[in-house]
């Protein structure tokens, strides 16, 4: 990029005035003769701030054309254009301009095009005659305000003012030379200026970038700036998808999105070739013109033919790189594999993304024939295509940052209007719980407390206070009979969410649910990729079969299910990752059928450290009753016989269903009102009461805060921005269902909560006692005996005690009476102490 | 043979054409006088002829602009010629010849296609046999396959344009008359064998390890939209193999530094994208139809329309059929009736829709207790692959597990999706062998590998790799695990193989079973089981009734042994019995005749487990 001070009367020249001489006009007419009546035509607005005869690192102009591009060097040199008047242009403080060269490489701007466009309807006509119009118009453009703004990109500006004002304004503060123009605002300011640009944007933006430059140092002479501000517009309506391009779109401005597959090497790409005689070290210059360099026979100096060599560090360069999108999968069709689109970023743009970003980039659609070999006589038919990005935006960059969802998906009109007549019905909640996985049969609750799983509670944030985030999201436990449809029901729920990710107990390790480290095989940096719960960040993760984990992989749920957060310290990365995932999991018994003689720790053996974390733990048993048998068989043969559509109509189809949920957790966040604070209060306390009669504790904060949950949940099923005592008594209504399931202790019938907060009901715990007691009467009866045989001990304990005394238990009743220090168990002897 | 009428610019030309091959294509075997690409080496077939191709869309590449029309200038007579681009890779012009830029761009779609994955050799030798279809002939008909050539292009010439196609034509009929029936066929044989060996350094990119034959580059001009990965089809179109196409390709080192945009595509790319031609013809098409499936001896319209006789002369013969075909497998499975009853339920199981992520109708079966000696799973796979249209025999050996690329997966340097052992067309028999399993350690390859498996049995559907992210296809692959104890694979249905051969005579016993029935009895038993698979089916609603009442009965005879998900399976079984019996709805007698079945092999099933102390 560097070249000394050479040849600076030509370079100024060609940057204010020539347009490339289009192969169709004869040598004979001089180029600027158009370009010079359009610039009249604009009047004041004609001079482009052009870069003084003294700047020598600034490629040419956006608008400007070099007369070297012109593949015939016939052209009259120097002489000309330096008696030329529009030399004398009003040079704007030195400030460079730049290169645009993903609007086309500068050589082949609007002139070039102009002749390969269709010549309809407005083509070239309107863009020259409209130049001036145009560039009038964005100057109201400026005073626009965009009250309905919310987007990111706005912060700490003001609404009420014009908004590209204060956006330049910045631009004077932070001196980055870009200014971003929503294409939206085009529309609703003038939607004949937003045609144009989307069908011309390479005449248009250019123009933009003309205004905007003299707007800018009108306002703000004083300001500095590296190069002249670009107009990069986004958010063209054009085009949302990948699949949808078709040859319609070519040179025009279209924005999509998709995901970033991979990213090139940095590709210098010339822009300018330097050339110097070997005879006379003239030196000339000439410009890439359609992507070839022209190079001089004759030197134009002392006439030598092929004298002419390039000296590479004097010609200039552009980066460039060449990126590959694929369409991200919510927009593909089922059963076809996703496309993929060569997108080309320049200058500044270039490493702006990586691959795995999801991004949605504003740019020209390109054709370009497929150049063969010059000697080859046959042309392959088919063009390439690829986009000049104008525009990159990221559309996962809010994820991870803010708190809210990063897909705000757009909802039409009327869709929010059947969401809003949905959520009005008094049955909502029902309705949409018997949407819920139709195939399954019954297991209402069940469905119900799914349901408010994946609604969600509402966020809080008290990091302020020390307290970090509280878990906003509902954990389910599904445990019972194999065969009773729970793998179904996940299955469905992973489905149902956009970001919900299925993994199976047996198969996942730790490493698999977390982040692992691995080497980057082409780059050999260290690169940290996440598991099942790092993706499935505000959204479900399903764990199936819960109970065949191991270990060490549950104990990485601890962190999670509580915290939200992943800690990670391996290979040198010590990160600390969000993991706000709600987890819906299904474990077997370890007996492979329920043993209703037992608790449900005893049935899963999970550790209740891990238990306790979840809000609802629901049994799924085989109901034996006749009633239900018969409509468990009507519901599965039905489903074997009925067509798709009868089935069909009778439930909200998934799609309504996944909108709804979508809407709620993006748009309702419930705050609890006065009453239902106090209705919470009492059912806790209720629920403490309860237990506290018999000796024992039924509920822990943990409850509580489960309670809440539920409640908010039940509040965004209705749409309601207050929690209500309504929404607290179904909280605990399911509250209880789910406990009366899976805590009642199976010898006395009782709720009790303590099986799952510590794993051990309050009676065996009791029992336990009574046994260590009788064994110590026992022993004590026996007198000043040292030490006795285990066995005996065993034999005469079971012949003093009414009940029947296992094995285990008498090992119980043993540690008991170890941890008190009265004995100790030495093999097979016990030895009294003291 | 377009070229009169692509050089007139009528936009309506491309339609016309289509329209008159279709309807040349619906007369009476007017698509046997089209010759197959499965069949005809590709140097037997003449470059922009039509031909047709049964194949397997494996990939799709991203769509591409061509010139639609164009004009191109001679320089020496500054004549304009307009032209058609389309059905073409290469545009017609000299040397000199300058492009207009008038050209109208059009858009076409790629997919790679290969022959259907795991196709099993009757089928290839049957279809190959041409118009005879139902006695299959071990001789190949060159001679006729020459005429067919003919008349397909006389028809073509009359209609269209004769001019130039004379000349080739000829030439090269002249060049294959001298060979003698059995040497032409040598040579056919031969001929795919050396082209494998030619392409050995570039993947074709097969589903199946050890799999040939030809691959294609399919444009698509319309209604892209409506192909499906792994979707099968038969295509007609016209073929083009340019050796412009694979100069390209070869020039395309020193054509990158002339042509920056070229340049960008990685050599990796270049070479699964444009691959040389005469390795991977490119076919341009005209029509397509999706197979129902792939048997050569059902018509291949499918049994719904117009074929009424057919179906009605195979219904009459079905139960016939299917009481040799028992007696056959009952031989197979060493005199085991049950198992082999089990075997015909499995062979004509088809998912026939989806409640919600629940398929509706398959049936894998897990035959335990096969005999560890003298390869019996491997003669039993030949058996099977005698009878069905398209299997695939994948032994669980640790090594396969390990090192098997089950699962396609996307290799973004390339821009192609890898294929794996996994993507196959609907329909297809997936023979798991499970006693080639020993013990070691699955890596994370094997994991995922047995996960994938355990997905298809349970979901019928792979999650394809696309490295950010996975993508889920549904498919409809009949899964059969043969194993010694239990499958560590879920499955629909397990059997417990019960031998009625004395041990010490199991050796020569199996020697035996080898021994094929005759040929046209096995077409019997092929035919019989694609039919049944296509059947309709419905329950009425008294059977309901009684199927419901009986559900209830059963419940509250004995609550622990009968679950939601043994009335799941009832119903499937009494569906797969009535269809075998060829029956189109579900009658008393057969619900009776399912739960009889299904009793007998739980009864089976609870005596083994006390033998087998491992059983859960």
């Amino acid at each position: 990029m560097s070249s000394p001070l050479s040849t600076p009367g030509g370079r100024k020249r060609g940057r204010t005035t020539n347009p490339s001489t289009p192969s169709s006009e004869g040598p004979t007419s001089p180029p600027f003769q158009r370009r010079r009546g359009q610039d009249s035509s604009t009047g004041d607005l004609m001079p482009m701030p052009t870069s003084p005869p003294t700047d020598v690192l600034s490629p040419a102009a956006p608008l400007d054309n070099s007369l070297f591009s012109s593949p015939r060097p016939s052209v009259p040199p120097n002489e000309v254009d330096m008696s030329s008047p529009l030399m004398y242009g009003t040079p704007m403080r030195g400030t460079p301009a730049r290169q645009r060269p993903d609007l086309g490489s500068v050589s082949k701007a609007p002139q070039v095009d102009l002749q390969s466009e269709p010549p309809s309807a407005d083509g070239a006509v309107a863009s020259e005659a409209n130049a001036g119009q145009r560039h009038r118009k964005i100057f109201p453009l400026s005073l626009f305000i965009d009250p309905s703004s919310s987007e990111d990109e706005n912060t700490g500006l003001d609404l009420n003012e014009p908004l590209y004002m204060q956006k330049l304004e910045e631009i004077s503060v932070v001196g980055d030379p870009v200014l971003n123009v929503n294409c939206l605002h085009v529309q609703s300011f003038d939607a004949e200026l937003y045609r144009q640009l989307i069908c011309y944007p390479q005449e248009v933006i250019p123009t933009f970038d003309m205004a905007v430059n003299e707007l800018f140092f009108e306002r703000f002479p004083d300001s500095i700036l590296e190069y002249q501000i670009q107009v990069r517009p986004y958010n063209a309506l054009k085009t949302r998808n990948m699949r949808n391009l078709n040859p319609e779109d070519i040179d025009q401005l279209i924005t999509i999105s998709g995901m970033v597959i991979r990213t090139s090497q940095l590709i210098p790409e010339m822009q300018e070739a330097f050339f110097q005689c070997q005879v006379c070290a003239f030196s000339t210059r000439v410009e890439v013109d359609r992507g070839r360099i022209a190079e001089p026979a004759v030197c134009r100096h002392c006439n030598t033919t092929h004298s002419l060599a390039l000296v590479h560090n004097r010609s200039l360069f552009s980066d460039k790189q060449m990126i590959k999108i694929q369409e991200s999968p919510d927009d593909m069709p089922a059963g076809q594999t996703p496309h993929t689109t060569v997108v080309y970023a320049h200058n500044d743009l270039v490493d702006k993304v990586q691959p795995g970003d999801r991004i949605n980039i504003t740019g020209v659609y390109r054709a370009v024939p497929m150049r063969a070999n010059p000697r080859q006589s046959n042309v392959k038919s088919v063009y390439k295509t690829h986009i000049d990005v104008i525009h990159f935006r990221k559309t996962d960059e809010k994820r991870l940052h803010g708190l809210d969802d990063a897909e705000q998906k757009l909802f039409t009109e009327e869709r929010v209007q059947t969401l809003k007549e949905l959520a009005a019905k008094p049955d909502v909640y029902e309705r949409l719980a018997s949407a819920l996985a139709p195939s399954i049969y019954e297991h209402e609750d069940i469905k119900k407390g799914i349901l408010l799983q994946l609604f969600g509670g509402t966020r809080k944030d008290f990091s302020q206070t020390g307290r970090g985030n509280f878990r906003a999201d509902v954990n389910i436990l599904l445990c019972g009979d194999p065969g009773t449809s729970k793998s179904q029901l996940l299955q469905y729920v992973f489905n149902l969410v956009p970001r919900g990710q299925y993994t199976s107990g047996k198969g996942s390790s730790a490493v698999g649910l977390t982040a692992y480290v691995m080497k980057d095989p082409e780059t050999r940096q260290l690169v940290l990729q996440t598991g099942a719960l790092v993706l499935s960040d505000n959204g479900i993760c399903c764990i199936d079969e819960f109970d065949k984990m191991s270990d060490s992989t549950r104990s990485v749920l601890h962190e999670v299910m509580e915290q939200q957060t992943l800690s990670i310290a391996k290979a040198g990365i010590i990160c600390q990752l969000n993991a706000r995932t709600s987890v819906l999991a299904a474990a077997n018994p370890i007996e492979s059928q329920w043993n209703p003689k037992k608790t449900t720790i005893e049935n899963i053996q999970l550790p209740h450290t891990l238990l306790s974390r979840f809000d609802l733990i629901f049994l799924m048993l085989d109901p034996q009753d006749e009633a239900y048998d018969r409509r468990l068989a009507h519901h599965l043969v039905s489903l074997y016989y009925q067509s798709e559509e009868q089935l069909e109509e009778e439930f909200l189809d998934m799609a309504m269903l996944r909108d709804y949920i979508a809407y709620a957790r993006t748009y309702i966040n419930p705050k609890l009102s006065e009453e239902a604070s106090q209705a919470l209060i009492e059912a806790y306390v209720d629920m403490r009461k309860i237990g506290s009669g018999r000796g024992m504790v039924s509920a822990y904060p943990r409850q509580l805060e489960s309670l809440i949950r539920l409640a908010e949940a039940h509040s965004k099923v209705r749409f309601s921005e207050k929690v209500e005592t309504i929404d607290v008594e179904e909280a605990k209504r399911l509250h209880r269902e789910a406990l009366k399931q899976s805590a009642t202790d199976p010898r006395t019938g009782f709720v009790d909560i303590s099986i799952l907060t510590t794993g051990m009901s309050a009676t065996a715990r009791k029992r336990r006692e009574e046994v260590a007691q009788a064994l110590k009467k026992v022993i004590q009866a026996k007198g000043k005996t040292p030490a006795m045989k285990y066995h005996t001990l065993l034999e005469d304990l079971r012949r003093q005690s009414e009940t029947a005394i296992t094995k285990e238990m008498f090992d119980e009743a043993l540690r008991a009476l170890s941890d008190e220090d009265y004995l100790t168990v030495t093999g097979k002897t016990v030895r009294l102490l003291a | 043979m377009f070229a009169a009428s692509q050089n007139t610019p009528n936009s309506g030309w491309a339609a016309k054409a289509v329209a008159f091959f279709k309807d040349r294509l619906k007369e009476k075997d007017a698509h046997t006088w089209v010759p197959s690409l499965n069949d005809v080496p590709l140097h037997y077939l003449k470059p922009n002829s039509l031909v047709k191709f049964r194949c397997f869309i494996q990939d799709m590449f991203d769509p591409e602009f061509y010139m639609g029309t164009y004009e191109a200038v001679d320089p020496s007579t500054k004549a304009k010629v307009l032209r058609c681009g389309k059905y073409k890779d290469v545009t017609e012009c000299g040397v000199s010849t300058t492009l207009e830029p008038s050209t109208m761009t059009a858009e076409r779609h790629t997919f790679y296609c290969v022959p259907i994955p795991g196709e099993s050799p009757w089928v290839k030798e049957i279809s190959s046999s041409g118009q005879a279809r139902v006695v299959p002939s071990t001789s190949y008909a060159p001679t006729r396959q020459k005429r067919s050539y003919e008349e397909d292009d006389d028809d073509m010439d009359t209609d269209t344009q004769p001019q130039k196609q004379r000349e080739p034509h000829t030439g090269m009929s002249e060049l294959s008359e001298p060979h003698g029936n059995g040497d032409c066929k040598r040579r056919e044989k031969e001929a795919p064998s050396s082209q494998a060996a030619s392409a050995s350094h570039l993947d074709l990119n097969f589903p199946l390890p050890g799999e040939k034959g030809p691959s294609c580059l399919l444009k698509v001009y319309e209604e892209w939209d409506g192909f499906k990965l792994n979707e099968a089809v038969e295509v007609f179109g016209i073929l083009s193999v340019s050796p412009a196409l694979s100069a390209l390709a070869d020039e395309d080192a020193s054509s990158s530094l002339l042509d920056p945009a070229g340049g960008m595509e990685t050599a990796e790319e270049q070479r699964v994208h444009s691959p040389p031609a005469s390795l991977v013809p490119r076919l341009h098409m005209l029509h397509a139809k999706p197979l129902p499936h792939n048997n050569p001896l059902l018509p291949a319209a499918g049994l719904e329309d117009n074929n009424s006789a057919f179906l009605s002369s195979t219904l009459r013969e079905m139960a016939a059929v299917r009481a040799e075909l028992l007696a056959y497998f009952t031989h197979v499975l060493l005199g085991d009736a049950l198992a082999a009853e089990y075997l015909i339920l499995h062979l004509v199981s088809n998912v026939y829709t989806r409640r919600d992520v629940l398929p509706l109708g398959k049936f894998t079966l897990n035959l335990s207790g096969c005999p560890a000696v003298a390869s019996f799973t491997e003669r039993f796979y030949q058996i099977i692959q005698q009878l069905v249209p398209s299997s695939y025999y994948l032994g669980m050996t640790l090594q396969n597990m390990n090192q098997m690329r089950l699962v396609p997966k996307k290799d973004y340097v390339a821009n192609r999706l890898l294929s794996g052992a996994l993507q196959l067309a609907t329909n297809t028999s997936l023979f798991l062998d499970e006693s080639q399993l020993e013990q070691g350690q699955l890596d994370t390859t094997g994991v995922r590998n047995v996960t994938a498996l355990g997905n298809l049995i349970s979901w019928q559907k792979v999650d394809y790799d696309f490295s950010y992210h996975q993508m889920e296809f549904p498919c409809n692959i009949n899964v059969l695990i043969a194993s010694e104890g239990r499958s560590l694979l879920p499955s629909d249905c397990q059997i417990h193989l019960q031998s009625q051969v004395a041990p010490p005579d199991l050796e020569a016993y199996l020697g035996g079973i080898q021994v094929h029935p005759q040929a046209s009895q096995l077409n019997k038993f092929r035919m019989y089981l694609s039919v049944a698979r296509q059947l309709d089916y419905s329950i009425a609603d008294e059977v309901t009734k009684s199927v419901e009442d009986d559900f209830v009965d059963m419940r509250k005879d004995d609550p622990q042994s009968i679950s939601a998900e043994d009335l799941h399976r009832m119903l499937v079984v009494a569906r797969l019995l009535s269809l075998s019996l060829g029956q189109t709805s579900l009658s008393r007698d057969s619900w009776l005749r399912a739960k009889h079945v299904e009793m007998l092999r739980r009864s089976r099933m609870e005596q083994n487990k006390c033998v087998n102390g491992n059983e859960p």
